[in-house]
């Protein structure tokens, strides 16, 4: 080894360098044990609600939506007394839109925070990670808006406010077929994303039973930013329509690229677009497309009004089906501990898998014996970069 | 040196198995003691952090020691993870008719669990061959396109499987091969039993320190740095550099599919072929770059941080990535060796003596 006088000196850094490592790795540790170990306990006076939600990540306007809406709920019913005589309480953490995170932020939320219910994820897969993690430890939770069928069958701890991928593919289906006539649709949907690829499976079969063919189906991998391939495609079997059960940036980017391939079709999509940025991303290019969703703005009835009405005192502009949908999971939530004897985890659950015809902003909700939620589906136009009501699909029988 | 008589056999053979004893005890002590009392979230993090450990001194076989770039380690993790998945998921059904955790601390679920995780790295240990093989012969950036390659490839491959299988009745109908293509597709192989414990993880981490610490301090370890110093200048000395290349990927492989197969039966965590690409791949990267290339306890105390880092920043939500990657960037600008470079945590404040007996 050379020993000249730099040797010294890069001894020197290289003590402080591992002795601030050694710092760090106590410090690191010794905040984690100190914040575990007893926990935060939850003030006597307040009932502790987690919420799981994509803040940040390209789904980041459903977390934020859904955090508005549980806020809105949990801030009316504060001014209402609270539930049982006690304040509530949100407590949200950020996923980032993976499956590890949400799993990670569960597990803090349950286990450290120990709250009593669990509200979130808009994403299907991430539900289920969380869902996973609820039903280990015997936390209910209630997802506003995964539509995969896979996300109730977890166990007995997880419920949804929301329909299924499987009745919403049939709604855009029947809608396609009888309102746009359409005999041929092309098909271009996400292969990395369970939502996508269930929503395009309900589709075909149900457009298919009704006498329609799809022409293609070309996928994508989310985050992809170049359609032209698949889009040259599509418009070489020149469908009536295209379905585009993707989430709202790629629907824009898609439309865009679409219109400037010279694919006129209107694009169909699903609740998966809802958000204010579809309209930001896809400008011009969206306008004129259609796709399902939980409710409409537009709705006279008075839980819409009122709903609005208190939205609009807090926020701008109007909120996305993701903030209806929360609202709906957090006040459904609250009824159920209003009529649950105590607010442990297995009686909140019966409480929950009780509820009959709850009148919620997205519509009347009756959680059935797969603790889904049966209701109907509308169907908006992007008209003006506002999704406008076209016409509502009642549940099936 | 030589005036010393050697150790007798026994003392030797001591030595060869002390640490693993060590390791045992601490992983009994953690699961027994130290897990109970401080909270299921703890424990959670621990085992995160434990698996993150493997991953990193693993991926450090290769990236640090040989001196070859691999971007495909979440691959071998994925390999492994599914494999040890199938077995357990599906063997459960079979043997017991449901998914559901099987017998207590050491019953017959968790000697299922055991085998499904060394079948697990055994078969990222058989990919690690197919993909360093060929690679490896040739010098240069190869093998950070192929292993990259290979881990998009996987995971193609991985979101188009079909569902899982819900039932025992529909898992005997099935023929076992076909078994293996039902692992959830793009929504992520869920139902898996949550076997994995912090006695596990504690025994898998003391394998792979133990494995590592002895291969850097062996002649083996001494080829890897000698590829990684100089690749003409190994060969000429007589190092099969091909071969000793390959031995470490294979190392290296191995060890990610058993920290796969860890990680598949972790409570909170879902195989998902999204999560387990490229990024993955990246964030094993860091954490040998931040420890330092080629220093076992740097790597190890960087996975350590860089697990617990983005939760202890989680109150600060949206801007925890940003002070995370601030921090990142930091480091890289006052030490870009690593923390610790070469050098393992316990030389820092033992004066390196040249050559003696000890």
């Amino acid at each position: 080894m050379a020993r000249g006088p730099n040797h010294s000196v890069s001894r020197i850094v290289r003590r402080a360098s591992a002795a601030i490592l050694a710092l760090a790795a106590t410090l690191v540790l010794s905040a984690c044990g100190g914040r575990t170990t007893p926990g935060p306990a939850p003030a006597p006076d307040e009932i502790l609600v987690g919420h799981y939600g994509s803040m940040t990540g390209s789904e980041a306007t459903f977390g934020r939506s859904s955090d508005e809406g549980f806020l809105l709920a949990v801030e009316e019913r504060n001014a209402k007394g609270g539930v049982k005589g006690k304040k509530v309480r949100v407590k949200t953490y950020d996923t980032q839109g993976k499956t590890q995170e949400a799993g990670t932020a569960v597990t803090r939320l349950v286990t450290d925070d120990k709250v009593v219910a669990l509200l979130g994820e808009v994403a299907s897969s991430l539900s289920i990670a969380g869902g996973r993690v609820a039903q280990q430890y015997g936390v209910p939770m209630i997802t506003p808006a995964s539509t995969n069928p896979a996300v109730t069958q977890v166990g007995d701890m997880v419920f949804r406010v929301c329909f299924l991928d499987s009745f919403q593919g049939e709604a855009v289906a029947k809608f396609a077929a009888r309102s746009l006539k359409a005999k041929k649709v092309a098909i271009l949907y996400d292969q990395g994303q369970a939502y996508s690829k269930g929503l395009k499976d309900y589709f075909g079969a149900a457009f298919a039973a009704l006498g329609g063919t799809v022409t293609t189906e070309q996928a994508y991998t989310g985050g992809d930013q170049d359609f032209s391939a698949q889009l040259t495609t599509i418009r070489e079997t020149m469908p009536d329509a295209v379905f585009v059960p993707g989430y709202y940036t790629d629907a824009g980017n898609v439309a865009i690229q679409a219109r400037r391939l010279g694919l006129t079709a209107p694009l169909l999509g699903g609740d998966g677009w809802d958000s204010a940025k579809l309209a930001e991303i896809g400008g011009a290019a969206i306008e004129g497309s259609y796709f399902s969703n939980h409710y409409s703005h537009e709705d006279p009835r008075p839980e819409v009004q009122a709903f609005l009405a208190a939205y609009r005192a807090k926020h701008h502009g109007t909120p996305d089906a993701m903030v209806a949908l929360a609202y709906d999971a957090a006040r459904l939530l609250f009824d159920a501990m209003d009529r649950a004897p105590s607010l442990s985890g297995k009686d909140l659950a019966a409480a929950i898998a009780a509820t009959k015809d709850f009148a919620g902003v997205t519509g009347k909700i009756t959680i059935d014996a797969d603790r889904n939620a049966n209701k109907s589906a509308v169907i908006v136009q992007m008209k003006g970069g506002v999704p406008t009501f076209v016409e509502s699909i009642p549940p099936a029988e | 040196m030589e005036a010393r008589p050697g150790p007798s056999a026994a003392v030797t053979a001591l030595r060869g198995v002390l640490p693993f004893l060590v390791g045992a005890f601490a992983s009994l002590l953690l699961h027994f003691v130290v897990a109970p009392a401080s909270g299921p979230f703890a424990t959670k993090l621990v085992m995160d952090a434990g698996i993150n450990v493997i991953l990193a001194v693993s991926l450090n076989l290769v990236n640090g020691f040989t001196g070859q770039f691999s971007i495909g380690h979440a691959g071998f993790m994925a390999v492994g993870g599914y494999t040890a998945g199938l077995v357990t998921y599906y063997g459960s059904m079979l043997l017991w008719g449901s998914p559901a955790a099987h017998g207590g601390f050491l019953g017959g679920g968790e000697l299922l669990f055991l085998a499904a995780c060394l079948a697990g790295a055994a078969v990222a240990a058989l990919a690690g061959l197919l993909v360093g093989l060929p690679s490896l012969r040739l010098r240069g950036d190869y093998l950070a396109i192929v292993t990259l390659g290979f881990g998009e490839i996987l995971r193609v491959l991985l979101q188009r499987t079909g569902d899982v299988l819900p039932t025992a009745a529909e898992v005997r109908r099935t023929p076992l091969p076909e078994l293996a293509t039902h692992v959830g597709g793009a929504l992520g192989f869920t139902g898996i039993p949550f076997y994995t414990s912090p006695f596990w993880v504690g025994i898998f981490v003391t394998v792979m320190l133990v494995v590592a610490y002895r291969l850097k301090s062996g002649s083996h370890g001494r080829s890897f740095l000698a590829i990684r110093e100089d690749e003409v200048a190994a060969e000429a000395m007589g190092i099969p550099t091909t071969r000793v290349k390959v031995t470490a990927f294979v190392l290296s492989a191995l060890f990610a599919g058993l920290a796969g197969g860890l990680f598949a039966h972790l409570v909170g965590t879902t195989l998902n072929p999204r999560e387990l690409g490229f990024q993955k791949s990246f964030d094993v990267v860091i954490m040998v770059v931040l420890g330092g290339m080629g220093s076992i306890s740097g790597a190890a105390i960087a996975a350590v941080i860089l697990t617990l880092l983005p939760e202890l920043l989680r109150s600060f939500s949206e801007y925890r990535m940003i002070l995370y990657a601030a921090l990142l960037v930091v480091v890289m600008i006052v030490r870009p060796q690593g923390l610790l470079g070469l050098g393992e945590i316990w030389d820092v404040w033992r004066p390196r003596r040249k050559g003696t007996g000890r």
